[in-house]
């Protein structure tokens, strides 16, 4: 019933080449990132060591990845079973949003070739975060190749291994579920160490919670834009009525949100700071406005069965729970030398290529392999 | 089939639950340092004995090998602005007002800047792979580059932006104070004491460092009394120098900021207009580490909710092939 099909067609459209393009600039950049060192490509400086390479494909990136988490905790968990056909589709769009991420931390980190240090038992430091944020980013992209095997054993006819893989799959499917919900509420948790560096409108000891509810919301929020964008892109009809179903879950996950991050910043007293009018300020509102948009939408089931409607409240939700992000790691962290940070071209370039490869790979998947279900008719 | 597939995951949950419980690193409490141990060593800065002669900046250089740095036009001078990748300990000056009075909140005063060896070190407890350590006899936090991977996370959890990065090497290291690490082992003191001519950089045993704090904040301004030089660990001969008492803001800054810090500072200017953050008394990185054990503490909630998730999922997906 859930058969999923490859959907064909021409790999070398215009639009991949020109992200082939970006892609192959990258590589220069990179080039000399490994040569010359990081304060030659990027503007991070001791003052703001991580940049957008953190801030956006890991932090940003893996949140925009968690449509398969997300997915998997409604159909596994809460036993949604007819949600199925939209598993598949998010689970390669968090395959490659979370394998780049591991792949720009190789970019960003300055002693790359010592990386595998964090697998040396003797060498762990079990009371760093960012320890347990790596391994376990690192686990559940293997996680997601096995996930996603399936589809390609399918591709290839490999019906035994598959009946194998099959029998043992739930143990991936079940570490699927918790290795997000550990390393992305850690991913919260692991701005508590910048203290007073962070801004007070960020800095909470609900931060682990909030990225924790911020990444399930932002999942679903990105099966809806991902399943809508590519029925688009690939002219396939609208799976609405999946979606409008889906989304009602989001505002009781977004109004759970909204309430803590109001009662957080509110018992602090942190309101006047918050209209204080500073860059800061603004952005803790824009951030916050964005996402109660997206909950005004959707709490209107009118609004949920309209695609269009649908779309809106997905990318309001991207943009604000990106922003919070974003955020949390860069625009609301200062730490008062008074120097500061944007991005350099190179740098940007980078990011936009791993966006490249997410697009393309995902593109060359759906066309070669069983990923989206197959349309009825048409 | 459906009993080998419970009996495969008891395997996995007790296994998994046994290889973590094992750990006993995983129960030990976190990397709190004591200063009053008689091994913990440290440094008291007093600002108002300071006369900015820079010669801890040469000698700390000398000592650790580092290359001068050139602000000015004249490229000449070694006089770096800021803490770099290649100075580990600098001399700033506070300016105010009219600028001339010295240890004046209207006037100026020096201050070094340097890792603070913190008892409870946000470094040490964020770097993932050990490269950051609290010695356990000084006390002293050192770095290793062969565990470094260069992701930089001490120096966002370092609430004294002290850690520094060769931003421009292709192996790039982290850069900081380790209070001559190298220099104590041979039964020496710190270059930057040990050159400093005035006594305001003072080696020794933190306790006996806070002690002499605590004397100097109830001297008569303006009295004479006997300060000591150098070091009072007795590594180095005793040498004393007498100075007349400064007007001290009575606050001693690291003996309670983020738990407590090893470098002590003295001065006659409130410490935030020397640079220095007012901090609460508690560790950040106690805070984060506490949440963290709080979840993992032995790993049992995640292996506990592992469990409830294999058994939730190989109920649900077995209907997957055939019946749905
Ligand atoms: S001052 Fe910073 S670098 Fe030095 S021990 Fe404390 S946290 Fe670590
Ligand atoms: S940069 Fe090196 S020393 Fe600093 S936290 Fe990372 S691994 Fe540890």
């Amino acid at each position: 019933m859930n058969e999923a099909k490859p959907i064909g067609g021409k790999i070398w459209t215009m639009p991949f080449l020109f992200l082939t393009a970006i892609v192959i600039l990258a590589v220069f950049f990179l080039a000399e990132r490994f040569l010359f060192g990081l304060g030659s490509v990027t503007n991070m400086n001791d003052s703001y060591p991580w940049g957008i390479w953190i801030a956006y494909d890991v932090v940003i990136g893996t949140a925009f990845a968690c449509g398969g988490y997300s997915m998997a905790l409604l159909v596994y968990v809460f036993n949604k079973g007819e949600y199925h056909p939209l598993v598949r589709p998010a689970l390669l769009a968090s395959l490659f949003g979370y394998t780049l991420a591991g792949v720009s931390v190789i970019f960003d980190i300055g002693r790359y070739w010592q990386a595998y240090n964090i697998m040396i038992p003797s060498k762990m430091n079990f009371h760093s975060v960012l320890l347990e944020v790596a391994l376990c980013i690192g686990t559940y992209v293997l996680v997601l190749w096995v996930e996603f095997a399936p589809a390609v054993l399918e591709k290839v006819r490999a019906e035994r291994q598959l009946a194998k893989l099959n029998k043992v799959i739930f143990v991936f499917i079940a570490l699927g579920v918790l290795l997000p919900s550990m390393h992305q509420s850690s991913l919260g948790t692991m701005m508590l160490a910048a203290g007073h560096k962070l801004s007070p409108l960020w800095w909470s000891k609900s931060l682990p919670m909030l990225f924790l509810i911020s990444a399930m919301t932002i999942g679903y929020a990105v099966v809806v834009f991902e399943s809508t964008v590519a029925a688009l892109a690939f002219k396939r009809p609208l799976e609405t009525g999946m979606l409008s179903k889906l989304s009602g879950l989001i505002p009781w996950l977004l109004g759970g949100y909204l309430l803590v991050r109001l009662q957080d910043i509110n018992g602090a007293g942190l309101l006047p700071l918050a209209f204080s009018g500073g860059l800061q300020g603004n952005m803790f509102l824009l951030e916050n406005l964005l996402l109660l948009g997206a909950l005004l939408l959707l709490i209107y089931p009118i609004n949920r069965s309209s695609p269009r409607m649908l779309f809106i409240a997905a990318l309001l939700i991207m943009a604000g729970g990106g922003l919070y992000r974003l955020n949390v790691y860069l625009i609301g962290y200062d730490p008062g030398t008074g120097f500061h940070y944007f991005p350099s071209a190179p740098e940007l370039l980078v990011t936009f290529a791993l966006i490249a490869v997410e697009i393309m790979g995902y593109t060359w998947f759906v066309k070669r392999f069983p990923v989206l279900p197959a349309v009825k008719h048409a | 089939m459906r009993i080998r597939r419970r009996d495969f995951l008891k395997g996995v949950v007790s296994g998994t639950a046994l290889t973590v419980l094992g750990r006993p690193e995983l129960a030990a409490a976190a990397h709190r340092g004591r200063r009053d141990t008689p091994g913990a060593l440290g440094i008291l800065y007093d600002a108002t004995l300071c006369i900015g002669c820079q010669s801890c900046v040469v000698a700390c250089k000398k000592a650790n090998d580092m290359p001068p740095e050139h602000s000015g036009s004249e490229g000449i001078w070694d006089n770096p602005r800021n803490l770099s990748a290649s100075t580990m300990n600098i001399i700033k000056k506070y300016q105010h007002g009219d600028g001339r009075q010295k240890d004046d909140s209207n006037g100026y005063s020096f201050v070094k800047r340097q890792c603070m060896h913190c008892l409870e070190p946000s470094c040490v407890s964020a770097c993932p792979v050990s490269a950051l350590t609290k010695d356990e006899e000084t006390g002293l936090v050192r770095y290793n580059k062969d565990n470094c991977i260069g992701c930089r996370y001490c120096q966002v959890a370092c609430p004294f932006n002290i850690p520094k990065f060769e931003w421009d090497s292709p192996t790039p290291e982290i850069v900081k104070c380790q209070l001559c690490s190298h220099l104590l082992e041979k039964g020496g003191i710190s270059a930057c004491c040990s050159f400093c001519p005035t006594g305001a950089s003072l080696f020794g045993p933190v306790s006996e460092l806070l002690r002499e704090a605590n004397r100097r904040l109830h001297m008569e301004p303006g009295e004479s009394y006997e300060f000591p030089v150098a070091d009072i660990s007795g590594r180095t001969p005793s040498q004393v120098q007498v100075h007349k008492a400064g007007t001290y803001v009575s606050h001693i800054y690291g003996e309670h900021e983020v738990g407590g810090t090893q470098v002590l500072y003295m001065a006659g200017v409130p410490f935030e207009k020397l640079g220095f953050p007012e901090l609460p008394d508690e560790s950040y990185a106690m805070i984060s580490d506490g949440i963290q054990y709080a979840i993992y503490k032995g790993m049992i909630y995640p292996v506990a909710v592992l469990g409830g998730l294999l058994y939730m999922v190989s109920k649900r997906s077995g209907g997957d092939k055939g019946e749905k």
